[in-house]
């Protein structure tokens, strides 16, 4: 027989996975080109929204509407990223945070607009649902399958970065953005594609998350305080470091309503602030 | 009480496995004009970069006058008298050269933390301010903000700037770097027209210019300090040629 | 090299020029009266507006001159509403007092997470100054004893101003309790700004890297204009508290942290008086729109936030200055 303790974890580790599904992409784009995108969690939520419309309206298959969650998310990103974010590589901190919250507020609006403001429900196929016996405790298999998903895109992340000449590339213009574009990489391209990539595994993590956490137009500002946490903690440009920022929140986030729930989400924060004092670059950040 | 304002007792860096700084021993005493060559990457910026405080060394000591200022924080060091330019204008865009020269006057008076008193108040600092901008021949153009001022006027002020701490030893980075051949003079005239109780470094690729100011010449290659000697010496060095070839000076 | 008297008045005649009070600063402030006779039934806005005009000014100092992003600046104004609150419900309602102790309890709080603030830039100043928000809201959150939670703190009642003036329904004490505080705030924030130090706060905005290379502790000036900051929005705080005799968790929050800096944006910051020119047409605009649905209202701030940035980087304040210089430069 198996502690509730081991539970806990588990739930914890898949919600960090679900968390890492939806950060990743914001570390390495804003390890790459400092720019920080609080629209993040609004391409996310874009994800989500696709995926049921998808799977209660036109009753795709929960596995089909995935892809195309992402592939719509990411398209919908190099829009973007042409129109407007392109200006602003070289603008403030302050410049980039009003314009990409500014974009978020109105995702809210057009989100509340569309679907109206209650949680959108998801059709689940039945052999995701429910949850199986393993040494006494309940594993819930949608969250298996998250924890599955999680670790074969790190897998997927880690071995691309490491193997494949874009990867080298991208870890280039992470490391050293001058010189990267002194020996022939063209940075902007590498970085449209990042972040055309990174924005669609958001819409990816977005449609995961409905079953998880709920999909509501508040979706683009509820977990963006999250995923910020997970990419300053975990360290900007580095997928181990969101990996390993995103297990532990979602662990202490689960482990703390659990066990000590009159804290709240202040243990948290605490743990944040306190980590990031003592690395200002997040425990994988170069510096 | 030694003559020495400036020193370096084995100086080392490394960035991973690039060595940006290898045991550099320099001695600096008062009043001389000691010029710092070497090719692109030489770690020449990265020496004014450790001397001032901006990096902070793996091993060896800074020594300013008699003191070991090692741990001390670049401002710290700045309130002792060493200053520097950059290289690239380092300037404050929004504030205009009197502005800029009175900040720096009032940080050294101690009078930066009075939050109090009207700036127009204090009449000796901007007296000073403005004396030195006219030394530097930027009296006129005091009043324009800096990121209007053509090229060659902003590399006048980072001078100011600089000499507006009160510095003993002064370390300049290609002071001339970047400005238009007409303008280049001005630098060079207000550079030999420092007083000569200032102890003078300055990078330079110019060598015309290094011949003309120098008293000594280091050169640096590697990270290492390659020779340094007399201007006679290093024209004649066959190795310092060496070392250039295929580097074009920029001017 | 001696100069002659009149070339070194020159320099300083021009400072003191830059500070000098401008007619159209003269006429702001008395059109700040006009409320009382042209909007009589809309002075509790107008009080509202004003001490969003003191808290947009606090932010002013830190991020418009000195170059801070603060995602958490709540943080204080909801202590100084909180502090002012409490000793009202503890049985002292003096307002005055409580100004006092809800600068002094901001203040201090601001002191202290100073030394953490100044240390660092870019995304981690951001998430450590939204990550201390985030935090003092949860505790007040879940201190429900001490300040009453959701339900927010019950029980402040005032005193008469000065003995005298009765904070009555129609607000008229209570807007000019607030446009007084505003102005005598306000007074100091621009002494502050035309001195040393205020040069020192553009010079560290401006260029970072240059202020140790001229014996500046960067340190040492943000320490100090931070605590300056967060006991105003202190009072900004205990105003809300005073005036409205309640104070709940919203005071704490980063919608108002955020809404804060979509103030001064959009008015102007680094310009002293953005944050008031913002607060007036953010508020009065909310006002008017209050009606319509809280969606439609996200998406138009939303443009609104994507078009300053993109047209107007400098906000209203900004655009009407470049406005204002390239009319001179054709006369």
């Amino acid at each position: 027989m198996l502690p509730p303790i081991v539970g806990v974890l588990f739930d914890g580790f898949a919600y960090g996975m679900l968390l890492f599904i939806l950060s990743v992409g914001q570390s390495v784009t804003l390890g790459m080109m400092n720019f920080v995108n609080l629209a993040h969690c609004a391409f996310a939520m874009l994800g989500g929204y696709v995926t049921v419309v998808l799977v209660n309206r036109l009753g795709w298959p929960f596995f089909a509407a995935l892809p195309i969650a992402f592939i719509a998310t990411g398209a919908v990103s190099v829009l973007f990223e042409r129109v407007l974010y392109r200006r602003l590589y070289r603008a403030t901190d302050l410049d980039q945070v009003l314009l990409t919250i500014g974009i978020a507020f109105m995702s809210v609006a057009v989100a509340a607009y569309i679907f109206g403001t209650e949680q959108q429900p998801l059709q689940l196929p039945s052999y995701l649902r429910g949850s199986f016996q393993f040494f006494g405790l309940g594993i819930g298999i949608y969250r298996l399958m998250l924890v599955g998903i999680g670790i074969a895109i790190t897998l997927l992340l880690v071995l691309a970065v490491e193997y494949t000449r874009f990867g080298a590339q991208v870890r280039a213009a992470v490391d050293n953005q001058r010189m990267a574009s002194g020996l022939g990489i063209n940075v902007e391209r590498t970085f449209a594609i990042t972040f055309a990539l990174g924005s669609g595994l958001a819409g990816l993590g977005g449609a995961l998350a409905i079953e998880i956490v709920g999909l509501d137009p508040l979706f683009a500002f509820a977990y963006l305080v999250y995923v910020l946490i997970v990419v300053s903690v975990g360290g900007l440009g580095s997928i181990v470091g969101s990996f390993t920022a995103a297990a532990v929140l979602g662990i202490s986030d689960i482990a703390g309503k659990y066990y000590i729930p009159q804290f709240g989400a202040f243990l948290i924060y605490l743990v944040m602030i306190t980590l990031l004092m003592w690395r200002p670059a997040g425990l994988f950040g170069r510096r | 009480m030694s003559t020495t304002v400036l020193a370096t007792r084995g100086l080392s860096k490394r960035f991973g496995s690039l060595v940006v700084a290898r045991d550099i021993e320099i001695t600096l005493p008062k009043g001389v004009r000691y010029a710092l060559i070497g090719p692109n990457g030489a770690g020449k910026t990265t020496l004014i970069n450790l001397m001032t405080g901006m990096l902070r060394p793996d091993t060896g000591q800074i020594l300013l006058g008699d003191d070991d200022v090692t741990a001390l924080e670049p401002q710290q060091r700045v309130r002792r008298g060493l200053a520097r330019t950059f290289q690239i204008n380092t300037l404050f865009p929004s504030l205009n050269a009197l502005e800029a020269v009175t900040l720096a006057v009032a940080e050294r008076r101690n009078l930066a933390g009075e939050f109090w008193s009207s700036l127009a108040s204090h009449k000796e600092a901007i007296e000073e301010a403005y004396e030195i901008l006219a030394k530097l021949r930027l009296g006129d153009a005091c009043y324009q903000a800096t990121r209007e001022l053509p090229y060659g006027r902003q590399r006048l002020l980072e001078i100011a700037l600089a000499l507006a701490t009160r510095p003993k030893v002064l370390l300049l980075d290609e002071p001339a770097a970047g400005v238009p051949q007409e303008e280049s003079g001005d630098i060079f005239e207000a550079v030999a027209n420092l007083s000569d109780q200032l102890t003078l470094l300055f990078i330079e690729h110019d060598m015309h210019v290094v011949f003309r100011f120098a008293s000594h010449i280091i050169v640096m290659v590697g990270g290492a300090i390659f020779t340094q000697g007399t201007p006679a010496e290093i024209a004649a060095d066959p190795r310092v040629r060496e070392v250039y070839l295929g580097t074009r000076h920029h001017g | 090299m001696a100069l002659a008297d009149s070339s070194i008045a020159a320099p300083q005649a021009y400072l003191q020029k830059q500070s000098r009070w401008h007619p159209i600063e003269i006429a702001f402030w008395l059109a700040l009266l006009l409320p009382y006779v042209l909007f009589p039934n809309y002075l509790s806005l107008a009080n509202q507006i004003a001490i969003t005009a003191l808290f947009a000014l606090s932010l002013d100092l830190i991020l418009g001159y000195a170059g801070l992003v603060s995602l958490g600046h709540a943080a204080y104004f909801g202590t100084g509403a909180y502090a002012a609150g409490l000793l009202s419900k503890f049985g002292w309602g003096e307002p005055v007092s409580g100004l006092v102790l809800a600068a002094l309890v901001a203040g201090l709080i601001g002191f202290a997470t100073s030394f953490i603030i100044a240390r660092f830039r870019h995304l981690t100043l951001i998430m450590l100054t939204l990550g201390f928000g985030l935090l003092l809201t949860e505790l007040a959150n879940s201190n429900g004893w001490l300040t009453g939670g959701v339900d927010g703190l019950q029980g402040i009642r005032m005193w008469p101003l000065l003995g005298l003036f009765k904070f009555d329904l129609y607000a008229r004490t209570a807007y000019t309790y607030s446009l007084v505080v505003l102005f005598v705030v306000f007074l100091g924030a621009r002494r502050l700004v035309h001195s040393p130090f205020g040069l020192a706060l553009r010079g560290i905005r401006d260029n970072w890297v240059r202020m140790p290379a001229i014996g500046a502790s960067r340190r040492a000036h943000i320490r100090t204009i931070y605590t300056i900051s967060a006991a105003m929005a202190g009072i900004a705080g205990a105003l809300l508290a005073q005036t409205t005799e309640t104070v709940s968790l919203d005071s704490l929050s980063f919608d108002r942290s955020a809404e804060l800096v979509v103030i001064l944006v959009l008015g102007g910051a680094g310009r002293l008086y953005g944050g008031i020119i913002g607060a007036i047409i953010f508020m009065i605009a909310r006002d008017q729109f209050s009606g319509i649905a809280p969606q439609y209202w996200y998406f138009w701030i939303g443009l609104l936030l994507i078009i300053v940035v993109i047209f107007l980087p400098n906000g209203v304040l900004g655009g009407l200055s470049k406005l204002l210089s390239r009319w001179n430069a054709r006369r």
